[in-house]
């Protein structure tokens, strides 16, 4: 297949996906089958992708001109392309972990929950392949949208207040911030494409730039940077496969991805270097990681813990970006591809700790490792490439990103990553302690078994995909220094 | 040659059927009529359009006078531009216009209602082709008084009272502008608009050429509705039979500001109205006013067309604003503002109808949950709600893009918080009606609903209005092109 057909037929695979999930949902083993292969044929779509992409083609599509400056284009280049595969490798993963969840938890709508679920995913890769902004802006409000379902997927009152923080937020911004930005940058610059070495040529003054940049950061409210992260803790109130796969990785990453993206292509590092006395975005996201982590060690819930820990851990990656030094960018990126896969499984254990015995607490989970011990070391895993402790994913990463601070000597960075690893360990490593070594009752005797089937062998790939990620980085490493060499 | 009659049978085609309708007395045929002449009349404003994209403007002299002593048509793009937004309109309101209007005129006024619609259908077009300054007075008026008429056919009592109200401020409107053009008689001697603009040049800055300036342009703001001046509006649009308010959103405000805009381009020229007791700023405080306001009214209107009129309010704003920042550009967003406002509110409003139609009432409480019921109504109600919101993809959209380019261009940065703040308004008032039909439960009381299906033609005409909202905001080159070269023409004149 040529690859703009691949491209087009990636976008449109999930729809058609939608489709036949609408079309078989009276039969639910088949209504599965079609959301499994949908997925099976997605990844083997944008797997095709890569060979070119790292022969440093772009493929590139057309679909057509508004006008002679608006263009749904679409463009594959490196950081997006790792975007994609993320998105829907974890597709996969996540849908497996859905039929075991939403099945065992006895949710009712199960074809709607699907079917915005690929509709989402149709929405990132969108995302994930656009080639301007206006195209990334389209479908960043697509996502939006198509979310907002199934985060109000139980329909209770409760749930519909939270729905509507998390739509009021992320709809506000963007459009009050994240387009006017657009329109701006087009009005100075005359073009919106992401280009290599940035749009911006010439004299600018500081302030219109910063003013931008900012604009930008909190127009995309789904990079989560405080204070608009007030909805990613309300989305919470969705399944947890929502919260996994949307809320850990394809929503979250779709903000700090545009984000970084825009730094990359729209300003370019070295721009923003020479223009920028004081790096705002900087001492912004150092702020979010620490305010987030007390909050996170002071959170009971686990999942609202996972929130604020996913908020934290976005800011690593703006805050490497802010950087504004390659070796920091390619902690960035990776950094979007670890936590990842760290968080999923945070995500996914939760899930299954929720789905085996209810309880959603961490002063709950007293030797809980016991009873569910794939579960729990899955966790443990997890919680490692969170803090960054080898062999994970997350220790690369944080390599990265802390090699760049100490490179261009800002300690202030550095300050923020040490104290921030710390809170990390604070808030991971007891749950991992208390779930294998302190006991909940003096019988020993477990109540409860390990979650249904689908469940666990999730949890266990995303688990192991982060200790293998590790081990053999080359393809991610490849893009990433693909993305360096040409975006700087 | 029947070609060089076509800027005189514009007019005089709907305003021969009028008198047919009265003739025949009968209600299928009056609508067929209407449908026939609106069809042929956009036609003509067709054939219009590629000879003025040959020759670039022409002039008709009405019965062989020739100007400045008889009366002139003159054409150009723009008033093609409007020819085209106007006739469209017409055809595509009358084809769906038959049951909505069975249901809501009572049946022995039917053929009433086809004789007014003709008769404002003239007026409009008079006053988009005319060349001179009386005769547009005279069609303005034709448009005016017709619509009286038609807004007091209503079943609603209510309608009587809003006719009435419209009736009081048109009439206030008119005179001011008939003493506009009175003093500028008495100035230059002449009623033709090409004439009076070549003696306004020539004349010295007097204070009557002030006056009859001032006067017009307050003549025209209680007709177009320009905030402060548009009292008359929400009830008119409100109380009025819904066929009636769809025709009037999409067209009778936006052909009174094209009148503006000939005034202030064609006639005055723009150094002396905009150089000149800071008319810019006025209008800029009215448009910001106007789009604050209608958007902050919407909010709060359970009657789906009252917030629909507010939300005009609110549009035509956007349009008097593009005209304020007194750029190519901003006038060229006015410009297609105009265009692409007219088919999403008609979109609207006909949505409205077909769901008056169907149970009875526009209160928003009332539809709870209706949207299964009748689905393809609510769905193409959100396609044009999204373009009004200015979602990409939209028309709407290309709109506001270029409103908020233009008003870069001239460095008001408060504008665009405005325009952004007032898009969030929107998407509050038009994400209402979309929550309660979709989202709440349905009532337990509709036995009170009529509940019959939407007419085929109603949704043939609905779906069309849709499609439009989208192509626009797809294929640009239709509209934004036209835009463009004629606010070139009109600012470098």
């Amino acid at each position: 297949m040529n690859s703009q057909l691949l491209i087009i037929s990636a976008l449109l695979l999930p729809i058609i996906g939608v489709i036949f999930i609408a079309l078989t949902q009276k039969n639910i083993n088949l209504r599965e089958t079609c959301t499994l292969i949908t997925s099976v044929a997605l990844i083997y779509i944008v797997y095709s992708l890569l060979p070119a992409v790292l022969n440093g083609v772009h493929p590139e599509l057309y679909l057509f001109n508004i006008t002679s400056s608006l263009a749904i284009h679409f463009k594959v280049e490196p950081l997006g392309m790792l975007f994609a595969c993320i998105a829907s490798f974890l597709w996969l993963i996540n849908s497996i972990y859905s039929i075991g969840y939403m099945r065992s938890n006895k949710y009712k709508h199960q074809t709607r929950f699907y079917i915005y679920f690929a509709l989402a995913i149709a929405s990132t890769i969108g995302i994930a392949f656009s080639a301007n902004l206006f195209t990334l802006f389209i479908f960043y409000e697509f996502l939006t949208l198509s979310t907002y379902p199934l985060v109000t997927h139980k329909g209770t009152d409760e749930v519909k207040r939270a729905g509507r923080i998390y739509l009021g937020i992320l709809l506000a911004t963007s459009i009050c911030l994240f387009l006017p930005a657009i329109i701006w940058t087009h009005y100075l610059t005359g073009t919106i494409e992401f280009t290599r070495g940035g749009v911006f040529n010439g004299d600018y003054q500081p302030i219109v730039i910063i003013s931008l940049l900012l604009m930008f950061t909190y127009g995309i409210g789904k990079a989560a940077v405080m204070p608009v992260h007030r909805w990613l803790p309300s989305a919470m109130v969705a399944p947890t496969p929502v919260s996994a796969l949307l809320h850990a990785v394809a929503v979250v990453k779709a903000g700090v991805f545009s984000v970084v993206k825009i730094i990359i292509y729209i300003f370019s590092p070295t721009f923003l270097s020479d223009i920028i006395d004081i790096n705002v975005l900087l001492y912004l996201a150092g702020a979010t990681i620490l305010i987030a982590s007390v909050i996170a060690l002071r959170s009971d819930n686990l999942k609202r813990r996972l929130a604020y820990s996913t908020i934290s851990q976005l800011s690593y990656v703006i805050l490497a970006t802010a950087l504004l030094v390659p070796i920091s960018i390619m902690g960035a990126v990776l950094h979007i591809l670890a936590h990842a896969f760290g968080k999923i499984t945070l995500f996914f254990a939760a899930g299954a700790i929720y789905t085996a015995t209810k309880k959603t607490e961490v002063s709950q989970l007293d030797g809980i490792g016991r009873c569910m011990p794939w579960t729990m070391a899955a966790f443990a895993i997890g919680s490692l490439s969170m803090i960054g402790i080898p062999p994970t994913a997350g220790f690369l990463s944080k390599w990265f990103i802390l090699q760049g601070a100490l490179d261009i000597q800002s300690w202030f960075a550095v300050t923020v990553i040490v104290i921030s690893t710390l809170l990390n360990t604070a808030y991971f490593l007891p749950i991992v302690y208390v779930a294998f070594f302190r006991n909940s009752n003096t019988k020993n005797v477990c109540t409860y078994n390990e979650a249904p089937f689908p469940i666990v062998l999730a949890v266990s790939i995303t688990a192991l995909m982060t200790v293998i990620l590790f081990f053999f980085p080359e393809v991610p490493l490849q893009l990433v220094k693909l993305l360096i060499g040409e975006g700087l | 040659m029947i070609s060089s009659q076509l800027p005189a049978l514009q007019v005089v085609l709907p305003l021969a059927a009028a008198p047919l309708c009265i003739l025949f007395h009968n209600r299928t045929f009056a609508w067929l009529l209407m449908v026939f002449v609106s069809l042929a009349s956009f036609g003509i404003s067709c054939a219009l359009f590629n000879q003025v994209l040959a020759e670039n403007a022409i002039t008709y002299a009405m019965g062989g006078w020739v100007a400045p002593w008889g009366i002139e048509y003159y054409i150009d793009k723009l008033t093609t531009y409007m020819l085209l937004i106007v006739n469209g309109i017409a055809v595509l309101v009358s084809l769906g216009a038959r049951e909505s209007v069975e249901n809501e005129i009572s049946s022995d006024r039917i053929y009433l209602f086809y004789t007014a619609f003709l008769l404002n259908l003239t007026g409009l077009l008079g006053v988009i082709i005319t060349g001179d300054a009386f005769n547009l007075f005279v069609f303005i008026e034709i448009a005016s008084l017709s619509s009286y008429a038609i807004i007091s056919l209503g079943k609603d009592k209510r309608c009587l009272y809003a006719a009435f109200r419209y009736l009081v401020y048109g009439t206030v409107g008119a005179s001011f502008i008939l003493i506009s053009v009175g003093l500028l008689y008495v100035v230059t001697g002449t009623l033709n608009i090409a004439d009076l603009s070549q003696q306004l040049v020539n004349a010295e800055n007097t204070a009557t050429i002030t006056t009859a300036f001032v006067f017009f342009v307050i003549g025209i703001a209680i007709k177009a509705a320009i905030f402060p001046m548009h009292l008359w509006l929400p009830d008119a649009y409100t109380y009025s039979p819904s066929i009636v308010s769809t025709f009037l959103a999409g067209t009778t405000t936006k052909v009174f500001i094209y009148v503006l805009i000939r005034f202030i381009y064609s006639l005055y020229g723009y150094e002396f109205s905009f150089f000149h007791e800071s008319f810019d700023n006025l209008l800029m405080i009215a448009a910001c006013g106007a789009i604050l306001y209608g958007s902050y009214r919407a909010i709060k209107q359970d009657s789906l067309k009252r917030l629909l009129a507010y939300s005009s309010i609110a549009q035509i704003g956007y349009m008097i604003l593009g005209i304020a920042l007194i750029t190519e550009l901003g006038l060229a967003a006015s410009l297609i503002h105009i265009f692409n406002h007219a088919f999403i509110k008609v979109g609207l409003f006909l949505a409205v109808t077909a769901i008056i139609y169907s149970y009875g009432t526009d209160s928003i409480e009332r539809l709870a949950g209706m949207a299964k019921t009748s689905p393809f109504t609510f769905v193409l109600f959100l396609i044009s709600g999204l373009s009004i919101i200015g979602v990409p993809l939209t028309s709407g959209f290309i709109s506001k893009w270029y409103l908020i380019k233009a008003s870069l261009e001239a460095g008001y940065w408060g504008l665009i918080v405005i325009i952004v703040f007032s898009s969030v308004l929107a998407i509050i008032y038009i994400g209402r009606v979309i929550e309660t039909a979709y989202f709440k439960p349905e009532a337990t009381n509709t036995a009170s609903f009529n509940n019959k299906k939407m007419p085929h033609l109603l949704f043939l005409s609905l779906f069309i209005f849709c499609f439009i909202n989208i192509y626009l905001g797809i294929e640009t080159s239709l509209n934004v092109d036209m835009a463009f070269q004629i606010a070139h023409e009109l600012i470098n004149k």
